[in-house]
């Protein structure tokens, strides 16, 4: 049961194999007795989640069967869910109960998907390590002395540890490709305002985006399906149809041109990963596409502007957090400065700290043209770089990250260290553009994740290119030792 | 760009944070080594590149002027830390 995709899971519960309260009592069961080991939900929800899963079984005994009818998935703890625990990895948020639903929560409660629970996470969404939740890190289900990436680890985490068959993620740098790659599983971005930033608690708002965490590309389409559309409630959400993701998987990728830019294969590249990405590029030569070499001159130019502009929102993003209306209020604060700043400073942990003064820096009289106008200048001529490439290829290829899982505790120290593991992915939030992780192979015995980048919207094309790869290949299929 | 304890002071200030002596130090290098990296991009020619603030460059959509939501006090005032008769608490501001 527990090596099924969501998928599989439908066609089961269709048939009647078993009901969506016992698929749902299985998970939470193997949640309980599993998770100690890796740490990946801040929060089950056992009873709410028996609830729908009850609600699902007795709706489809009268025939009323959603896209994902007694499914159950779990939600990164960033998206805002009535009744149960936000903390968004942070102890700020440690006691706030959300009042109402995130749309993207609303709509996959409408297709009929069961909340297990929520995921752990970088706190506030920054780190690419999952060590920053004050809920404590967690741990690489391919190796437990290992990282499984961030921001969204709890949720990579949890799909590869077999723990739930899909979950939401948010990708702000990178944030579901990164722990997608290092956990061995299918991660997708989509185009910015593809999905609802709507009760997403904020980092950068011009980069935030969410997308499903699965097992496969065909459980991605499933999910984006439901996930994707304009919402009236975030005035960004993208005013685009959504197609159906799933009709276009079987599509013949005969002729497709890709294009690998040769930034992303330089100096700093793990070797094992260069290789398993040179087979895949192989693979798709098989099934009959072009490859060429393509540049990306501005390259080296994305983390400086990311961490300029990336914190500069965030610094104005966090500074709802005030102790006054909700979240974490400092002991006996002698005036309202006092309020402002102990609240902040004792609830924020030290990552979200440092680019909240990195982004008040920034911004700060004086330094504004130097930096953040200077940023976004550079924010163009990266995104021109991308438009240049793919008016000429279909789609680009590279690796997601330039290095398998690294230890706990490896990067920890270094902030410079542990941003650049983002290097061959926030280009594509500076851009606004969708990309993919899907695993390619293994490199010292680790997962190897496989990014796929398109134009604006391209994600049905996308995840067809992802599904061809998974019919031919098994890496997806592949599960940690001892499960 | 190397920032000293009275730069991080200032801007734990400007952002509203308390932070302690003991970390002041810690920042002050951190900051400084992601400002370092940060100035790698101060040697491009940017000379007439309009900024980009939006990656589709949208423009707000409007909607009519009406009423869409009810008054909730009750339901958001319960993660409030400290209210009285649907007000939130703060210190005395003025005596």
């Amino acid at each position: 049961m527990f090596n099924l995709t969501l998928t599989e899971l439908a066609t089961r519960l269709a048939q009647g194999d078993f009901s969506s309260v016992e698929l749902t009592q299985a998970y939470l069961d193997r949640i309980k007795a599993l998770d100690s080991q890796y740490n990946a939900f801040i929060t089950l929800a056992a009873d709410s989640a028996l609830e729908q899963a009850k609600q699902a079984d007795e709706l489809r005994k009268k025939g009323q069967v959603g896209l994902l009818s007694g499914l159950p998935i779990a939600h990164k703890d960033l998206f805002c869910t009535a009744g149960l625990k936000t903390s968004c990895g942070s102890k700020m948020l440690d006691s706030f109960i959300s009042p109402y639903n995130a749309t993207l929560v609303e709509r996959l409660n409408q297709a009929g998907a069961v909340t297990l629970g929520k995921t752990n996470m970088d706190e506030f969404a920054m780190g690419s390590s999952n060590e920053s939740s004050y809920y404590g890190p967690v741990r690489n289900p391919w190796d437990k002395d290992r990282v499984p990436g961030g921001s969204s680890g709890g949720s990579a985490a949890a799909v590869a540890a077999r723990l739930v068959p899909a979950c939401t993620g948010s990708d702000t740098g990178g944030s579901i490709r990164q722990p997608a790659a290092l956990c061995g599983i299918t991660g997708l971005k989509p185009t910015y305002g593809r999905i609802s930033r709507y009760g997403m608690v904020a980092y950068a708002s011009s980069f935030d985006q969410a997308g499903p965490m699965t097992r496969s590309a065909e459980d991605a389409a499933l999910m984006l399906q439901v996930m994707a559309g304009l919402d009236p409630l975030d005035s960004t959400s993208a005013d685009q149809p959504v197609p159906d993701y799933r009709a276009h998987l079987n599509d013949s990728l005969a002729g497709l041109k890709i294009g690998l830019p040769k930034e992303y294969f330089a100096e700093g590249l793990d070797p094992g990963i260069a290789q398993q990405v040179q087979a895949a590029i192989q693979e798709f030569e098989r099934m009959g596409a072009q490859v060429k070499e393509v540049s990306l001159p501005n390259t080296e130019l994305c983390i400086p502007a990311y961490y300029i502009l990336a914190p500069a929102e965030a610094s104005s993003n966090l500074s709802r957090f005030d102790g006054v209306r909700y979240g974490y209020r400092c002991e006996d604060p002698v005036d309202l400065e006092d309020l402002y700043k102990r609240s902040r400073g004792e609830g924020f942990g030290s990552e979200v700290k440092r680019r909240i003064m990195v982004g008040t820096y920034a911004l700060s009289e004086g330094f504004y043209d130097a930096y953040y106008r200077k940023a976004q200048q550079i924010r163009r001529m990266i995104q021109q770089d991308f438009l240049t490439v793919l008016n000429d290829v279909d789609v680009i290829m590279a690796p997601t990250t330039p290095q398998p899982a690294f230890k706990l505790g490896e990067k920890n120290s270094d902030p410079v260290a542990m941003y650049m593991e983002d290097i061959y992915t926030l280009s594509l939030n500076l851009a606004g553009l969708p990309g993919m992780s899907i695993p390619c192979g293994q490199s010292q015995g680790l997962p190897v994740g496989l990014q796929i980048i398109g134009s604006y919207f391209s994600e049905a094309k996308l995840l067809n290119i992802a599904h061809q790869f998974q019919l031919a290949t098994d890496w997806h299929q592949q599960s940690p030792a001892g499960l | 760009m190397s920032l000293d304890k009275s730069d991080i002071e200032r801007i734990a200030h400007l952002a509203r944070l308390d932070i302690s002596e003991q970390e002041v130090p810690e920042y002050a290098k951190s900051i400084s080594s992601i400002l370092n990296l940060i100035d790698q991009m101060q040697a491009t020619d940017t000379a007439g590149v309009l900024p980009l603030a939006h990656p589709l460059d949208a423009v707000q959509r409007l909607r009519k002027d009406e009423v869409s939501e009810s008054n909730q006090r009750e339901c958001l005032q319960q993660n409030a830390p400290a209210i009285e008769d649907g007000l939130f608490l703060v210190p005395r501001v003025i005596e």
